[in-house]
């Protein structure tokens, strides 16, 4: 790297380039291209003339596959709200630290990295009909016969709550504690109760990070497919977007139309991502920016 | 026993975004010489010190060492020598391999690297602690590691960007006194950056006053101490004591000026200037107590006293709403009224900005 | 008082998470060493045999040798590639930054099923679907981005006056590079390259997507033996997914020696301005 007489630009020179070159290159090739080849490809009907909308209009017209915008909607959005709510209510009661939490955020490492499919398989045998859990609650006379939770709607809820939750506290465990904690022994001076304290002082210091875990919940839980396909009803009440994209692509072999499916799913999530952008944006202009940080 | 050099020419401009970081900063420093950059933070002193060394790059400018131009060369290749605030120490090697390190980056041989790295750790009373790694030593021998590290290259040119500024008092001033002890003894020629006037004062040959990338003073210690050249070095200086006055008649050697009403008689020094003018002295050198043909008298009721040991610091408010800072060994209480006395050879004159 | 029993709450509510996790675990485990097993509280003998039936009908052998050289290839390239991009991010700062960020941050943010299925259809045309190669190349996506974010706060941890002092010192380039960056940078790389790891082990879209009969990583070939006409035996099915987890528990564990659970999802406060 030569010292340039000037200083114009030296901060991006041949090191920084050569540097960022290769990682840069692999993401626009293998992310940002493919992203754009599917949108084209979703407009090459694979019956169809060229650069039409087709396989969108087929979409949207046609029951079995526009109604897994609703089931999807309907298994991604109660999930993150709950899986948001919980996280907080026990990420803001630990947020000082509590007795074992090297060993509880552990152990909440483990369903993050052992990933959807052995847990969903874990909750085939542990909720099934001749599962753990029935034998117990049938076993303790409390239920008469075996709870149908696995093969439904309700498995899917589990399994991505199972995967969402440790995730969610986790994200806003670290948030959390990292706002200075002055900030709240100065309204208790102040004489601010808990409740106030948290509605007042710390909600709106914790909400940016809020809102981004939820984005982040919601988004994947929206492209939900492997649970959806284990531990629920694949062609009935839990038939994902993304099980339609897939049967398009590997089963019907028609790669235009599964292209124009992830372009549906993509569009779905970035509109709730501009949602959750812009609800931000109306919070932040009524809460202090900058104040809070450690 | 370091590379000597003659003369070290520098004019440097830096921009930075839209800001000018220096503004044509132009010196020349003798080889030999311990010269000093004083100013308080954002002045531009530590990056003029970065562009001398090559680290940062210069928007405008040269540097000439000697005849040759080094602005353009690698910091890497300009063998000068340099002593971080942070220390910089590399974590993961002892003592004495960060001293050898420069040392075996020019591939000498074991037994020269061993001879020169004991010498020069032995010169830092740092002897036997070779195989201590930086994280277990005290902030003042981490200090010593990296002053040795650098010396033990002979650089022709050492730069020190405020080295004492993350230890306490009185190691600060230990410190300094062996960094001036190296200095004399190697026959170094030396940059120093610091905050810190009493640094300044003690350790330098000359002075280099720096505000706002501008320079505002160049001078040896007693010069920019006795004889400021304008309120901001006097009041960087500890000149707590600024007067506003409209200039008159000067004679033998001494002018005068109304502030206020008052008359104020002062030591011209040379200054060329009539009309607005400021005249400051330093609480120090204000008397208390007032003689029959003392000049320069006020009077005033002490607002605030300060107890410093052996003596204190008090303002007192005279006439006229004129706050005025004295030390003084007298015992003032609160509410006195005291006579001040500004002996006109103690009272400087500076342009009005 | 009240915190009394928040805190109690709190308990019990982990502890139930806990205990369900538990039971989801071990039921897993106790099945793939049942001999058979239904309805009851636990079965009535154990075995290993469904290990060894896994191993020989489910090519297990091939499976985890195809699993563990996706994962270090993985691992390797987006170490490679992604070291030299963080230390630029972390040292420099340049007009482009925020966008670079944000392209990299994209495939980390966008669920791997929405941009997996383009992925898939490109690298099928480009005749790389279904090898192994697709399947470290479609992996490769989120984890060079992953490599990235994980190393930079490593390298902001080191001052840059170190470098400078290298090279007052007579350093070049390259010698900076290896005798102060590298050794100083060994617990990042070794972070990093444990969580693209575990994150490579478990990946299951992209590496299902990608998939063909040669190239199935071991979570893949779990769910295709889920599905495979009932004819498997649910026992070997559990067997299967014990090897599996043993390999990410594991590498797991060496992990967090070196790194905090928290460290290991997403920092949001990263995006605290």
């Amino acid at each position: 790297m030569a010292l340039a007489r000037t200083d114009s630009r030296s901060e991006v020179d041949l090191l920084a380039i050569v540097c960022l070159l290769p990682s840069l290159l692999y993401v626009i090739v293998m992310f940002v291209y493919p992203f754009l080849y599917g949108v084209y490809a979703s407009l090459q009907p694979l019956k169809g003339d060229a650069w039409s909308i087709k396989n969108y209009v087929s979409f949207f017209t046609d029951p079995y596959q526009y109604t897994t915008i609703k089931t999807t909607f309907a298994l991604a959005l109660p999930n993150s709200v709950v899986v948001v709510l919980l996280a907080l209510f026990f990420a803001y009661g630990m947020r000082r630290g509590i007795w074992m939490e090297r060993t509880i955020t552990t152990i909440l490492v483990l369903p993050i990295s052992l990933g959807v499919i052995f847990l969903s398989e874990g909750i085939l045998g542990f909720y099934g009909t001749n599962g753990w859990l029935n034998q117990m609650l049938l076993g303790a006379d409390i239920i008469k016969e075996p709870l149908e939770l696995t093969h439904n709607f309700i498995g899917v809820i589990l399994s991505l709550f199972m995967q969402n939750f440790p995730f969610c506290f986790l994200m806003l465990l670290g948030y959390i504690s990292g706002i200075d904690p002055s900030l709240e022994n100065s309204a208790r001076m102040l004489g601010a109760g808990p409740w106030t304290i948290f509605r007042r002082v710390m909600l709106p210091l914790i909400a940016p990070g809020l809102l981004i875990a939820f984005a982040l919940v919601f988004v994947m839980s929206f492209a939900v497919f492997p649970s959806a396909v284990m531990v629920g009803q694949p062609a009935g009440s839990t038939r994902t977007i993304s099980i339609a994209a897939y049967q398009q692509a590997f089963e019907l072999y028609d790669m235009s139309y599964a292209s124009a499916v992830a372009v549906i799913m993509g569009l779905c999530q970035l509109a709730a991502l501009i949602i959750i952008i812009l609800v931000r944006r109306r919070m932040t202009i009524a809460t202090t920016m900058g104040v809070g940080k450690r | 026993m370091a590379d000597s050099i003659n003369k070290l020419r520098v004019g440097i401009t830096k921009r930075y975004g839209g800001k000018t970081v220096l503004d044509h900063l132009s010196l020349e420093i003798r080889g030999g010489e311990f010269v000093t950059f004083l100013g308080p933070s954002g002045c531009g002193k530590s990056t003029a010190l970065g562009i001398i060394a090559g680290l940062v790059p210069l928007t405008q400018g040269e540097i000439w060492l000697d005849d040759q131009r080094i602005d353009d060369l690698l910091p890497e290749k300009r063998g000068f020598g340099m002593v971080f605030q942070n220390y910089a120490l590399f974590p993961h090697l002892t003592v004495f391999d960060n001293v050898a390190f420069g040392l075996s980056l020019q591939r000498k041989p074991a037994a020269e690297i061993k001879e020169r790295v004991g010498t020069m750790l032995g010169l830092v009373r740092l002897s036997g602690y070779e195989g201590r790694y930086p994280g277990q030593l005290s902030g003042g021998q981490q200090q010593r590691v990296a002053i040795a590290r650098a010396l033990v290259l002979h650089p022709r040119l050492m730069l020190f960007d405020e080295p004492l500024s993350n230890l306490d008092a009185k190691l600060r001033v230990e410190m300094r006194a062996e960094i001036k002890q190296l200095h004399t003894r190697l026959g170094l020629t030396s940059i120093y950056v610091t905050h810190d006037q009493a640094e300044a004062l003690s350790l330098s040959d000359r002075i280099i006053v720096l505000r706002e990338g501008l320079l505002m003073q160049v001078g040896t210690p007693q010069e920019i101490h006795d004889r400021p050249a304008n309120v901001f070095v006097a009041d960087f200086m500890g000149f707590r004591n600024f007067f506003d006055v409209e200039l008159g008649e000067g004679a033998g050697g001494y002018i005068e000026g109304v502030a206020k009403s008052r008359r104020l008689r002062a030591r011209a020094n040379g200054f060329a200037g009539s009309g607005n003018a400021v005249m400051a002295i330093r609480p120090d050198d204000i008397r208390v107590g007032a003689a029959a043909d003392d000049q320069n008298v006020l009077r005033g009721k002490v607002e605030l006293v300060e107890y410093l040991g052996r003596e204190l610091e008090a303002a007192i408010m005279a006439e006229g709403q004129t706050r005025i800072w004295v030390r003084t060994t007298e015992k003032l209480a609160l509410g006195d009224t005291v006579d001040v006395t500004l002996p006109p050879d103690k009272l400087v004159v500076l342009p009005r900005e | 008082m009240r915190n009394r029993t928040w805190k109690l709450v709190i308990y019990i509510f982990l502890l139930g998470f806990i205990l369900n996790l538990a039971g989801i675990v071990s039921h897993v485990v106790v099945s793939a060493f049942a001999k058979r097993w239904f309805g009851k509280p636990l079965p009535p003998a154990f075995t290993t045999d469904w290990f060894t039936y896994a191993w020989t009908n489910f090519e297990l052998g091939q499976v985890l040798f195809i699993t563990l050289f996706i994962a270090l290839a993985v691992v390797f390239i987006a170490l490679a590639i992604g070291f030299p991009a963080a230390y630029i991010l972390a040292r420099r700062n340049f007009r482009a930054k925020p966008v670079l960020l944000l392209m990299y941050f994209l495939p980390l943010l966008i669920p791997q099923m929405t941009y997996g299925i383009p992925l898939a259809t490109t690298l099928y045309k480009f005749g790389v679907g279904g090898t192994v190669l697709g399947v470290i190349l479609a992996v490769l996506v989120p984890m060079v981005p992953l490599a990235v974010f994980i190393l930079l706060p490593f390298f902001e941890q080191i001052s840059l006056n170190l470098e400078w002092s290298a090279s007052m010192l007579g350093a070049s380039r390259l010698q900076i590079f290896h005798r102060v960056l590298l050794p100083l940078m060994v617990p990042g790389i070794l972070t990093t390259g444990l969580l693209v790891l575990v994150n490579t082990i478990s990946n299951f879209e992209l590496a299902f997507l990608l998939s063909g009969g040669g190239s199935q990583t071991l979570v893949v070939a779990l769910y295709y033996n889920v599905f495979a006409g009932g004819v498997r035996p649910v026992y070997s099915i559990d067997a299967m997914a014990v090897i599996y987890m043993v390999m990410v528990m594991s590498v797991l564990l060496v992990a967090l020696r070196f790194v905090r659970p928290t460290q290991m999802v997403f920092r949001l406060d990263q995006t605290r301005r």
